[in-house]
Parts: structure tokens; C-alpha cells; sequence
């Protein structure tokens, strides 16, 4: 019992240690070999273009969603001249981050997981290592950077997105003065929110190509170690966004 | 010269090397044979620091090679080709890509070069207009001649094959090791191969070195592996079932 219990708290340990020194690592390489343009340039499409659709398909959704509960909120108050206020910076401040990261998180960070975890099963990478390339340079330190970049981008288009939807419901549906709709919302977002919602969505991309590259990279054993990589890899980093959004927030308030 | 000292080497509570003592020399074929699942392709992970003993020396040229920063490790590694036993070739790059690459990141050769060297690779490993297939569009014979041609492409002074010829059919298994002759007369590179191949490798290799229980039983010529007297050598040569070595 005894030394169950210490034989996974050191395991738990390491892999702390290991997926800390993944991160040291990868940002070196950062700074000193970024890596071909190339390379960040079909990573910034496969993680920011690619995930525009489902980036404006949920941002739509949930302006939309958001418009009806806060009229139904600020109603109660005969407030609904706020719901531009309410609207926004719910999601410039939290949903707009969390949201865009999450869905990023599956579509990109699943695949980021089973890419590099195929390669490290057929042997890919120690291909790489043979020829004496660093293979962060080609397969990690590309997905950062295109991360990156990435998050924040969609982060303010499902922010634009979003405020439409709030738009769309609150004004052209239920009634409320587009004046006030627009007013309000310029007149209390200020800076700060929106800086506090970038710097979330940045440390986003980076908890998504971390977490995608370093469960890959040590994948275990054939398809099923993939497999099992793929669904830590997402659950993982769902789960630290969410924690590292708390802490994060309330630093930025 | 690759001389490995001692070198111990287990995964969890299963020892595959156990005081290993080996020299290869250089400029010759040295195949290392041995029965399946008694760590060959671990050994040769060994000899380019894709594994580190858990204790014991593995020199290259002199230079030793365990617990090396990686750029020092690199710096080693360019002296080395590799054929992987899967081949590794990479899946998201076409047959030329994957020739090319190594051409493109360790040299600063023209595009107009790079095509003319990796076209007279693939011709070399008798292959022609397969350039832009695909690694899963092709046979396994194919795909191992594409991972020897990306292999010797930059004209490396160890070459190590992992199986080079497993699973392929006796013409293609001799027009490999034909190939593995032909270019080690061309270039006379230091070749480490792991094979099966018995008796075909007699033909093939200068040096033979018997791999079993985690040491080399016997390292010398072909000769004086067919006339060993070891019993466990004298059975796997023979593929008897009686002897010393046991089916897992």
C-alpha cells in the first residue's frame, strides 16, 4: 500500500518534472531556432485558419445565448439598456478566451497529440534525431508559434462575432434600443479588458501546443498509446485552461 | 571504430545487455545476428546515443558518446546514416521530400543540386518516377530502398541497417544486400547490420557478431561463425529447435 502509493506520487513527480522541462525547452528553441517559415506558416493555417469556422460558429451562438439570458436578467431590473455592456465583456473578459481555446483545444490540440505521437511511434522522430536535426525545431517550436499567434487572433473574432450575436437577439429580436445596445458597451469596456482577455487567450495557445506537443512527444506504446495520448492531451489541457484561467483572473482583475 | 565497453542495459526489471564488450571496426560490414527479442535493435540505438547504457562506455572514433549535451551528440551523429526497421521514413512528405530532406537542413547546396543528388540516390536503389508518391503508396521492398537511398544520401561514414531485408521477398532481399555491397564498395562506409539473414549475411558481411543474453557470444569472420563450435551459435545457424536457445 505503502509503496503503491510512493511508486505513483514518484511517477506523478516526474512526469511533472519532464512536461516542466518540455516547456523550458520548447521556448528556448523559441528564441534560438525558431524554425522554418515554412513550418509556422502551415501550422498558423492548419490551428488559426482552420478553426475559424467552428471559431465563428460557436462565438455566434454564443453572443446569441448570452443576449437572451442577460435580457432576461437586466429585464428584471429595467435595465436592458446594459445588455451591450453585459454582453461584452462576458465575453471580452472570460467566454471569448475560454471558449475560442477550448474549441481550438479540440480540434487542433487532439490532432497536434496524434501527429506527433504517430511519429514518435514509427519511429519519425528518432528519424529526425539520427540525421542530428532537433526535431522541436520541425514539430514543436513551429505549433507554439503558430499557437501563439493564433489564440489571440481568434480570441477577438469570436469577441466581434459574439457581440453581434448579443446584437442580433437583444436589439433586432427583443427590442432593445440600438443606441443603447452600443452606447453602453463603449462607454464601460475599457483597456484593461481587453488586454486581461489577450493575455488569457495567449497563455491559452501556449497551454495548447504545450500540452498537445509533450503528450505526443512521449506517447506510449502503438495505436492505442496514441489513442490514450490523444484523450489525456485534451482533457489535460481543458482542465489546466480552465484552473490557470482562475488564477490568472484574479491577478488581472 | 565504434567500441562499446561493458555496457548494461535494462527496461524496468528486463535486462537486455548484461556487460556487452564490442569493437567495430571501421571501414567494413559488421552484421550483428541473434535471436528475436534478445535487444539487437537496442544495441544499435546504442551506437548513435538514441539510447543511453545504464552503465558502461559507447565511443565513436574515440569519442565517447553517453551523457553528451545534444549539440555535442549531434556533432557525433553527423558522422551516421540510418536505416530504421520500420524504415521512418517520414509519412507527410513525399518520396523525394523525404530523400531531399536531409540534403536541404544539413547542406547549402541549390535546389538544381539537391534534385540531381537525390535523383541519382533513388537511381542508385533502382527507383525511378516515384517521386512524388507517398511512403503508405509504396510496397515494403520500395519503402526500405527509399530509406536506404535517404540513409547514404549525404555520404555518411557509418551507415547502421535495422533489418534492412525482414519481410521482403528473396529477389528484393538479395538486390538489398547486393545494394548494401555495392555502395559500401563505392563509398567504404563502417556498416552495422542487424539481420536474420542466415546464410545470405555470410556473403554480405566481413565481421559476424553473435548477440545472446545480453553479450556477444562470438565476433569474427563469417568463417568462424559457420564453424563455430558453440552450441547456441551452432543452433541458430542451423534453425534447430534443440539447443541452448530458448523460444520465449
Amino acid at each position: 500500500m505503502v509503496q503503491a502509493l510512493g511508486h505513483v506520487t514518484i511517477g506523478v513527480v516526474r512526469d511533472l518534472g519532464r512536461a516542466g522541462w518540455f516547456l523550458l525547452y520548447s521556448c528556448y528553441m523559441i528564441v534560438r531556432r525558431p524554425g522554418s517559415l515554412v513550418h509556422v506558416l502551415k501550422q498558423l493555417r492548419f490551428i488559426g485558419t482552420k478553426s475559424l469556422f467552428v471559431i465563428v460558429l460557436t462565438a455566434g451562438f454564443t453572443g446569441m445565448v448570452l443576449g437572451l439570458q442577460g435580457y432576461y436578467t437586466l429585464a428584471k431590473f429595467g435595465s436592458e439598456g446594459m445588455l451591450g455592456t453585459a454582453v461584452a465583456l462576458s465575453l471580452i473578459r472570460e467566454l471569448g478566451p475560454v471558449l475560442a481555446a477550448l474549441m481550438v483545444t479540440g480540434r487542433a490540440g487532439s490532432a497536434i497529440t496524434a501527429e506527433i505521437g504517430i511519429m514518435r511511434i514509427t519511429e519519425q522522430i528518432d528519424a529526425l534525431e539520427t540525421m542530428a536535426l532537433d526535431p522541436f525545431k520541425y514539430l514543436v517550436t513551429p505549433k507554439f508559434i503558430a499557437a501563439m499567434i493564433s489564440l489571440p487572433l481568434l480570441c477577438a473574432i469570436f469577441d466581434v462575432i459574439g457581440i453581434y450575436g448579443g446584437w442580433l437577439v437583444g436589439v433586432k429580436l427583443l427590442g432593445v434600443n440600438p443606441g443603447a445596445y452600443f452606447y453602453e458597451m463603449e462607454k464601460s469596456v475599457v483597456w484593461r479588458d481587453v488586454y486581461s482577455g489577450f493575455v488569457k487567450s495567449f497563455s491559452f495557445g501556449v497551454i495548447i501546443a504545450w500540452i498537445g506537443c509533450y503528450k505526443g512527444y512521449y506517447a506510449g506504446h502503438g495505436a492505442e498509446g496514441v489513442a490514450k495520448a490523444t484523450t489525456e492531451s485534451v482533457v489535460l489541457t481543458s482542465v489546466i485552461i480552465l484552473v490557470w484561467d482562475y488564477f490568472l483572473t484574479s491577478v488581472l482583475l | 571504430m565504434i567500441t562499446l565497453r561493458n555496457v548494461h542495459k535494462s527496461f524496468g526489471s528486463q535486462k537486455v545487455l548484461d556487460g556487452l564488450d564490442l569493437d567495430i571496426p571501421a571501414g567494413q560490414i559488421t552484421a550483428i545476428i541473434g535471436p528475436s527479442g534478445e535487444g539487437k535493435s537496442v544495441l544499435l540505438k546504442h551506437l548513435i546515443g538514441l539510447l543511453q547504457p545504464d552503465s558502461g562506455t559507447v565511443e565513436v572514433d574515440g569519442e565517447s558518446i553517453v551523457d553528451l549535451r545534444r549539440s555535442e551528440l549531434n556533432r557525433i551523429r553527423e558522422k551516421f546514416g540510418m536505416l530504421f526497421q520500420n524504415v521512418a521514413l517520414f509519412d507527410s512528405m513525399t518520396v523525394f521530400e523525404n530523400v531531399a530532406f536531409p540534403l536541404q537542413e544539413k547542406t547549402s547546396l541549390s535546389k538544381e543540386e539537391i534534385r540531381s543528388r537525390v535523383v541519382s540516390a533513388l537511381e542508385d536503389v533502382g527507383l525511378k518516377n516515384i517521386d512524388d508518391k507517398f511512403p503508405d503508396e509504396l510496397s515494403g521492398g520500395m519503402k526500405k530502398r527509399v530509406g536506404l537511398a535517404r540513409a547514404v544520401v549525404l555520404n555518411p561514414k557509418i551507415i547502421l541497417f535495422d533489418e534492412p531485408t525482414t519481410g521482403l521477398d528473396p529477389i528484393i532481399k538479395r538486390a538489398i544486400h547486393e545494394l548494401i555491397k555495392d555502395t559500401h564498395a563505392k563509398f567504404g562506409f563502417t556498416a552495422v547490420i542487424v539481420t536474420h539473414e542466415i546464410p545470405d549475411i555470410f556473403d554480405v558481411a566481413q565481421n559476424i557478431a553473435m548477440l545472446f543474453r545480453g553479450k556477444i557470444l562470438q565476433h569474427g569472420t563469417p568463417d568462424d561463425i559457420k564453424n563455430s563450435s558453440d552450441p547456441a551459435i551452432r543452433q541458430f545457424i542451423s534453425g534447430s529447435l534443440d539447443g541452448p536457445i530458448r523460444m520465449a
